[in-house]
């Protein structure tokens, strides 16, 4: 439904956007990550048509963003950042103002606004003007204004920004539901949500993308995915140590705690080394000695060690060498 | 065709509403109200009880200054507005072209000013009591006003598309309409004249002024010249909108 290709943009010297392409499919839900500033939003942007690209082509659907804008842009629902709403319009008149501006009129708008309004639970500000709502509510009026057409493509920029914990967790539900029938891509930094959301991630950092994947692919990509920590009682620190390099399976073994009562180690596999072979080595290993294993889990990687890795500023990352 | 009739229809509608649940549209409109009598009745070397006719001469005379004040004031706020709040992002990715939005926002600010001439009836009501006037020549007049406030707000649009702080685009814009009045302020055209030989000069500003075309409808002359100057005016002022908008989005 949608397929991005060498997308770029410069705002004068500066390239906010270089060289982006990927696709998004129907029944695909595509996180879009990276520290501020990446270009996260100029990407969007350029998606929904609000600003040309300097180089490179949007399709929405089978029609092209620059040439035929008006087709495409009917396809689209858009969350921008921050939520912009008319303040003096009320939640209601809003809401009729822009289901009049995707053609729809008399009983269809009505229907329309009925829909929204339950599924952002809008009901009890309806007819409150914006400019009362708290941030929550604002943010779920606008949300509400990008799926009342019931788009095919839904671009969210930053959908749970400034939302509590609960309301995180309804959007988060609701894109995963929309997800089932529509191509939606959102961005955002919190990686929490990618896990929760979507079904594929691209990490952008500086114009580029640097890493494109499922959450779980990514996480593969971490230092500590495959590595085993475990927890033991009433042993020597560095005997178990010792114990654990011994292992044909380890690479390295490194002590994340030593205390008086019990030993936390983690062990990383040799690269060859099969998914849950380690685990079981170091507990026939633990049998054998009589250790009084407490613990004994395999890493499935992290994700925000991923993206710090992968875009962290140079200068960081030459300083944590 | 009809699709951006409904969606210039629907960003009208939604203008004008927002005037009327804004203050600022009451308080405008009472001033101009107050205004535009204070200045029929009191000011001036023959205002209209002294005038000894029953024409509305001495309203229409004060029309331009009392415009510049009220158009941009109604006109600054058309596209700051939307960039400061950040709605033009949505409005832009609507499927609606840019140009149904410039013209949606001038047709319902050009709206509420026509409102705001309307208001003024009762004083054609008057000078119809008192006298017998040439009613021909007051509608004319009105036309003209309609015009000049038309090119007025144009060029309001064009302001307040440069900044999102509407007291800039305020001052911008009263200084832009005043240099359109000063063109053909008789003072002005005056020392023109003593200033260079040449009359071309002095009539090529002349005619930038929306003064010397306002005249001719107050004489009752609908002039196809007149009616080209301001519709041309504000053509040219609603591309200039397009053009703005647009580089500001292209970065």
């Amino acid at each position: 439904m949608i397929k991005v290709q060498n997308l770029s943009k410069s705002f004068g010297p500066k390239t906010a956007v270089n060289g982006v392409s990927f696709t998004v499919e129907r029944g695909e839900v595509l996180g879009f990550l990276g520290p501020n500033g990446a270009g996260k939003s100029t990407t969007m942007r350029m998606i929904t048509g609000f600003i040309p690209p300097s180089a490179g082509t949007v399709r929405i659907g089978e029609f092209d963003m620059i040439e035929q804008p008006i087709q495409a842009k009917r396809l689209i629902g858009y969350l921008p950042e921050n939520a912009p709403a008319y303040t003096d319009m009320t939640v209601h008149g809003f809401l009729g103002f822009a289901a009049e501006l995707r053609g729809l009129r008399g009983e269809e708008k009505k229907k329309a606004i009925h829909r929204v309004v339950e599924m952002c639970f809008l009901d009890g500000v309806l007819y409150q003007s914006v400019d009362t709502l708290s941030k929550g509510y604002r943010h779920r009026t606008c949300f509400a204004q990008s799926i009342i057409h019931d788009p095919q493509v839904l671009v969210l920029d930053e959908p749970t920004d400034g939302l509590d914990p609960n309301q995180k967790h309804e959007v988060r539900g609701l894109i995963r539901r929309m997800g089932e029938k529509k191509a939606i891509v959102f961005s955002t930094h919190i990686l929490e949500e990618v896990e929760a959301a979507c079904s594929r991630a691209i990490i952008i950092d500086r114009g580029q993308i640097v890493a494109n994947g499922t959450p779980a692919e990514l996480k593969q990509r971490s230092d500590v995915a495959g590595a085993v920590t475990l927890r033991v009682a009433g042993v020597n620190a560095s005997a178990l140590g010792q114990k654990l390099s011994q292992l044909p399976m380890a690479r390295k073994t490194t002590m994340l705690k030593d205390e008086a009562s019990c030993v936390t180690a983690r062990v990383f596999p040799q690269p060859n080394c099969r998914n849950g072979e380690l685990a079981r080595g170091i507990y026939e290993a633990g049998a054998r000695e009589g250790w009084k294993i407490e613990e004994l889990h395999t890493e499935e990687g992290r994700l925000d060690e991923v993206f710090r890795s992968i875009t962290m500023p140079d200068t960081a990352r030459e300083e944590r060498k | 065709m009809n699709s951006s009739f409904g969606n210039i229809r629907a960003i009208a509608k939604r203008e004008l509403v927002a005037y009327f649940s804004s203050p600022v549209a009451y308080v405008v409109l009472v001033i101009y109200l107050l205004w535009a009598g204070f200045f029929t009745f009191m000011v001036g070397r023959a205002p209209f009880f002294e005038f000894g006719q029953a024409s509305l001469v001495t309203f229409f005379l004060w029309q331009p200054w009392l415009f510049l004040l009220l158009v941009p004031a109604i006109g600054m706020r058309l596209w700051s507005e939307e960039r400061r709040l950040g709605t033009v992002e949505l409005l832009l990715t609507m499927p609606i072209t840019a140009w149904q939005a410039i013209v949606a926002k001038f047709l319902a600010s050009w709206l509420f000013l026509a409102l705001a001439l309307f208001l003024t009836f009762p004083l054609v009501i008057t000078v119809n009591y008192l006298g017998d006037p040439d009613n021909g020549v007051i509608f004319c007049s009105y036309v003209g006003c309609l015009l000049m406030a038309g090119g007025y707000l144009a060029i309001s649009c064009i302001t307040s598309a440069i900044t999102r702080n509407q007291v800039i685009s305020f001052i911008l814009s009263v200084v832009a309409c005043l240099f359109l009045i000063l063109a053909g302020f008789p003072p002005v055209t005056e020392f023109l004249s003593k200033a260079t030989s040449k009359p071309w000069i002095v009539d090529g500003v002349a005619a930038l002024s929306v003064i010397t075309h306002f005249e001719q409808f107050q004489k009752g002359v609908l002039d196809s010249r007149d009616l080209i100057f301001f519709l041309s005016l504000i053509g040219f002022s609603l591309f200039t909108t397009g053009v703005i908008l647009r580089g500001h989005r292209a970065g």
